[in-house]
């Protein structure tokens, strides 16, 4: 622990760690200094220039200046609120008309900004270049006509270990730009979009058309949230990050006119059960001494899937065959639901509600379309970010702090294990704990495997599965990724299954997420999954009387089964 | 010579960095030289980006052998065999032949003199901004702390100076130093780099070298566009400072075209990474060329940019406008702004 110094900031004595930035310090004691370039997690860069302090007489931007004993800092002054206002006005010229979010009078965190400091984006013209919204897959885009320069996109990115994008250019020429070359590609974790301030790097909306189904008469319309959502949306509300919305959010789902409030959660069981067959499966053969491929990868994350595709083709038969939480339940509902129902599947939109972008990405691939009473359907037809969510929610001026709760419907049911996927850690605990009784006939001893949770970015350990030593990791981030790659790829590790997630944290703290997320802020969201699953009676996928019921369905479909359960691999190129 | 003889003299001659800031030699030196780090590195910048400046071409196309002692010498001090000409790439292609066979030279000798060719531009002169580009980064300034003396290049301790302090460096060593300087002198009829004493007044340097104007004028001294502007009566008092530049011009100057020649440096030469200079500057062009011929300048719409760019941005470039700006409002058109 450092040293504690005594800082006054307009006046006010504050206790804070020596050395550390007076920005910082003023936000965790809810002082208001605006900033667009910092971000706790990100290096500093110290360029927007709206932090400014006075220290000694003299004006400084308080994400460089470092606590020390005594230290008098002065945030209000009349000649800092002018340049700040100028500043502001500067970085944000013709924002507002150039701003898809504030042309249809949704939320925007900028335009938040804008009435807080007094800014219309009116003052000046911004130089437009001559530069097109560049699109990421159908995941996300950028416009270098709405971009400030942070650099908080770059820099995430460079973290994440992709290093896709890039400032390009000098002067008022100074814009966004991606990697151009051809051994680089985006994987569409969104990161960026969680990152950018002023909504330059974004998702690519499905809102128009989710709101276009939801006032069809004829449609019947599902939703299903991931894991992560209800412990992050609150967050939009000013709540506490890691407090669990679900029955606010199923309360506001059928406010905003869903006709069906399902769960991803629910196919996050159906995916334990597929992924956790194939594991044991693969490990029998291992115990057998029989060829396998080994270790088997999780696949539910397809920003990471498009990372192996692309960067590691080679390994792709590693990869578990079973498809991914929402695109399971999304066919589930289409079809076994359907059919228990009566209705016309033609009538169906699956919307699923995500903390991610790779999530839309994955929605559009034509190799999950599957064949149904005549019809080739797609399992999911749009994703919504949580930040999408909460802009329609924010729209319809509904406010999740004030509903009452209510159930999702009966097919939502979930258990624990499937909450839980939302958390780096989180896959490979639900699977141990089914492949556990599919390989012994019985359940492990100890539910809770504590070796595999938290936010390191690779965590490695060995599960005891009846007489057996499971070697495990779990892996978080590309970066982190490349480097249990390598050690495979040279022969130094023999694990038998690895979890892999794009973003830090897992989907917890995926590209989708709300802006606040940081990495304190995901240690509480997750605190939040985990608290959901101690408290199910529930705790383990094959408990779940739905998913049980599904597959006592697909029993006799094995055609059905097998396109709506697998999936299959293929090598990637550049924009693919 | 020992090295605390030669150490002695620098002192001794009084020799200051050719940055702005004018800080001493010798202690630059020593506090390099007392860092106990195994890997040190020497910078000879020259770089000049000023518009029409010219001095920095002058010593080095003049006085090649005297720079390169010059880093030797100071290499040699601190104890290290690792250098950077940190030059602008026009001058090199021009003096590629004396300039190459120097540095073998230097090479036999166990010295390592690396050429880096910087694109002309003000910001590849800067220091921060100069030592990214060295170790292959963006060409963006630096947080001003720690000091490249600190940690520099790869975060060694670098000793950066301009290419006319090797040049003082070498003068001292063979005991040929005099208190001089150069200066280019640009809107005058013998246009051209001078030596010139570090005492002289302005406009006794303008007479002695039969440049003194025949009409109504008045100067920018110290920079092509970040120098101050003063007018002629002011010029007899002030010694030459800062960037060795003396620019005459004619009081008949419309101040639009004066402003116009001002914004146009800044928006051309900011590097982009912060917004004052960045914004600012490109706004303060659009403003004073979209301004009708003859109209009043919106002196309203300029300060509040001028006032966020001197005490908002990242490093001394945008920093730098407030002083050329408001001293010709104020010395040549008689307003405060």
């Amino acid at each position: 622990m450092s040293k504690m110094v005594t800082i006054y900031i307009d006046e006010q004595a504050y206790q804070a760690e020596e050395g550390k930035s007076v920005l910082q310090i003023a936000l965790e004691n809810k002082i208001d200094i605006p900033h667009l370039c910092y971000h706790e997690d990100l290096p500093i860069e110290a360029n927007c220039r709206l932090c400014l302090v006075e220290n000694e007489g003299k004006t400084t931007t308080s994400c460089t200046l470092k606590a020390s004993e005594g230290m008098k800092i002065n945030t209000q002054n009349e000649e800092l609120v002018k340049i700040r206002h100028e500043n502001l006005s500067l970085l944000l010229a013709s924002h507002q008309k150039n701003c898809p979010k504030c042309q249809q009078n949704l939320p925007c965190p900028t335009f938040a900004l804008m009435q807080k400091y007094g800014v219309t984006s009116e003052e000046y013209d911004r130089k437009m270049l001559d530069l097109a919204i560049h699109k990421m897959g159908s995941a996300a885009e950028f416009d270098p006509n709405l971009c400030v320069k942070c650099g908080r996109c770059v820099n995430v990115c460079a973290d994440i270990g992709i290093n896709f994008l890039k400032i390009e250019g000098s002067g008022s020429d100074a814009h966004l730009a991606y990697n151009e070359n051809p051994k680089v590609d985006c994987i569409y974790c969104g990161q960026c979009t969680a990152h950018c301030p002023v909504n330059a790097i974004r998702e690519q909306s499905h809102l128009e058309q989710v709101e276009a189904v939801l006032a069809d008469q004829d449609k019947i319309v599902i939703a299903q949230m991931a894991p992560s959502v209800r412990a992050s949306i609150g967050e939009e509300f000013g709540l506490e990050p890691g407090l669990n919305l679900e029955k606010k959010m199923f309360t506001a789902l059928r406010q905003l006119g869903f006709d069906k409030i399902f769960d991803v959660n629910m196919g996050a069981d159906i995916t334990t059960m597929v992924e956790s067959q194939e594991l044991a499966k693969r490990l029998k053969k291992k115990f057998a001494k029989e060829e396998t491929v080994l270790p088997m990868f999780t696949s539910c994350c397809p920003g990471w899937v498009k990372f192996l595709e692309f960067y590691y083709p080679e390994m792709i038969s590693h990869l578990t065959t079973a498809r991914s939480p929402h695109v399971h339940s999304g066919a589930a509902y289409k079809t076994w639901w359907v059919e228990k129902i009566g209705i016309d599947p033609s009538k169906i939109v699956v919307v699923s509600i995500m903390p991610c972008t790779s999530k839309k990405y994955e929605a559009e691939m034509e190799k999950l379309k599957f064949e149904f009473k005549g019809l080739r359907l797609k399992p999911v037809d749009y994703v919504l970010t949580t930040r999408e969510t909460a802009a329609l929610l924010k729209k319809n001026q509904i406010d999740l702090s004030k509903l009452t709760d209510s159930e999702a419907d009966r097919e939502g049911e979930y258990s624990g294990a499937a909450a839980i996927y939302g958390a780096s850690g989180g896959v490979m605990e639900s699977a141990l704990r089914s492949t556990a009784l599919m390989l012994t006939g019985q359940e492990l001893p100890k539910i809770d495997l504590e070796e595999v949770r938290g936010m390191k970015g690779i965590k490695r350990a060995i599960i005891k599965i009846g007489d057996h030593e499971v070697k495990v990791a779990v892996v978080a981030t590309a970066r982190n990724a490349r480097n249990i790659l390598e050690e495979i790829k040279r022969g130094e590790a023999n694990y038998d299954y690895i979890e892999f997630m794009a973003c830090p944290g897992g989907c917890i703290g995926g590209g989708g997420q709300p802006l606040t997320s940081t990495h304190a802020i995901i240690k509480k969201r997750i605190a939040g999954l985990y608290d959901i699953d101690q408290n199910k009676t529930l705790r383990r996928a094959h408990e779940n009387p739905v998913v049980q019921e599904f597959f006592k369905y697909l029993a006799t479909k094995p055609s059905l089964a097998q396109e709506i359960l697998y999936t299959n691999y293929s090598a990637k190129k550049k924009f693919e | 010579m020992p090295e605390n003889d030669l150490l002695a003299k620098i002192e001794k001659a009084r020799l200051v960095g050719r940055g702005g800031a004018s800080f001493p030699v010798h202690l630059k030196w020593q506090r390099i030289k007392s860092l106990e780090n195994p890997k040190k590195y020497v910078v000879c910048n020259a770089s000049e980006g000023e518009p029409s400046v010219k001095k920095d071409w002058h010593i080095l196309d003049n006085f090649t052998a005297e720079v390169f002692k010059g880093m030797v010498l100071t290499m040699s001090f601190l104890e290290t065999k690792e250098a950077y000409l940190n030059i602008n790439k026009d001058y090199y292609r021009k003096l590629k032949a004396k300039i190459d066979s120097l540095v073998a030279i230097c090479q036999k000798k166990g010295y390592l003199i690396n050429i880096f060719e910087e694109e002309p531009s003000y910001i590849g002169g800067e220091t921060g901004a100069l030592l990214n580009a060295i170790e292959g980064k963006k060409t963006e300034p630096r947080a001003s702390s720690p000091s490249p003396s600190i940690a520099g290049i790869f975060g060694n301790p670098t000793l950066v100076h301009n290419v006319e302090t090797f040049y003082d460096v070498a003068r001292v060593a063979a005991g040929t130093f005099k208190p001089t300087r150069f200066s280019t002198l640009l809107g005058v009829k013998n246009s051209g780099v001078y030596e010139v004493a570090n005492t002289q007044k302005v406009a006794e340097i303008l007479r002695e070298t039969n440049n003194y104007p025949d009409f109504a004028f008045f100067v920018q001294v110290g920079g092509g566009a970040s120098g101050e502007v003063m007018t002629a009566e002011q010029a007899k008092e002030r010694e030459l400072i800062g960037c060795g530049s003396i620019e005459v011009f004619s009081l008949k100057t419309k101040p639009q075209e004066f402003l116009s020649k001002l914004f146009s440096f800044y928006a051309k030469e900011s590097c982009g990474k912060c917004t004052p200079c960045r914004d600012g500057s490109w706004q303060l062009k659009k403003i004073i060329t979209e301004l009708e011929q003859n109209s009043v300048i919106p002196w309203n719409k300029i300060s509040p940019i001028i006032q966020a760019m001197d005490k908002s941005s990242f490093c001394d470039l945008g920093r730098s406008i407030v002083l050329p700006f408001r001293s010709y409002a104020k010395n040549i058109l008689g307003i405060e702004v």
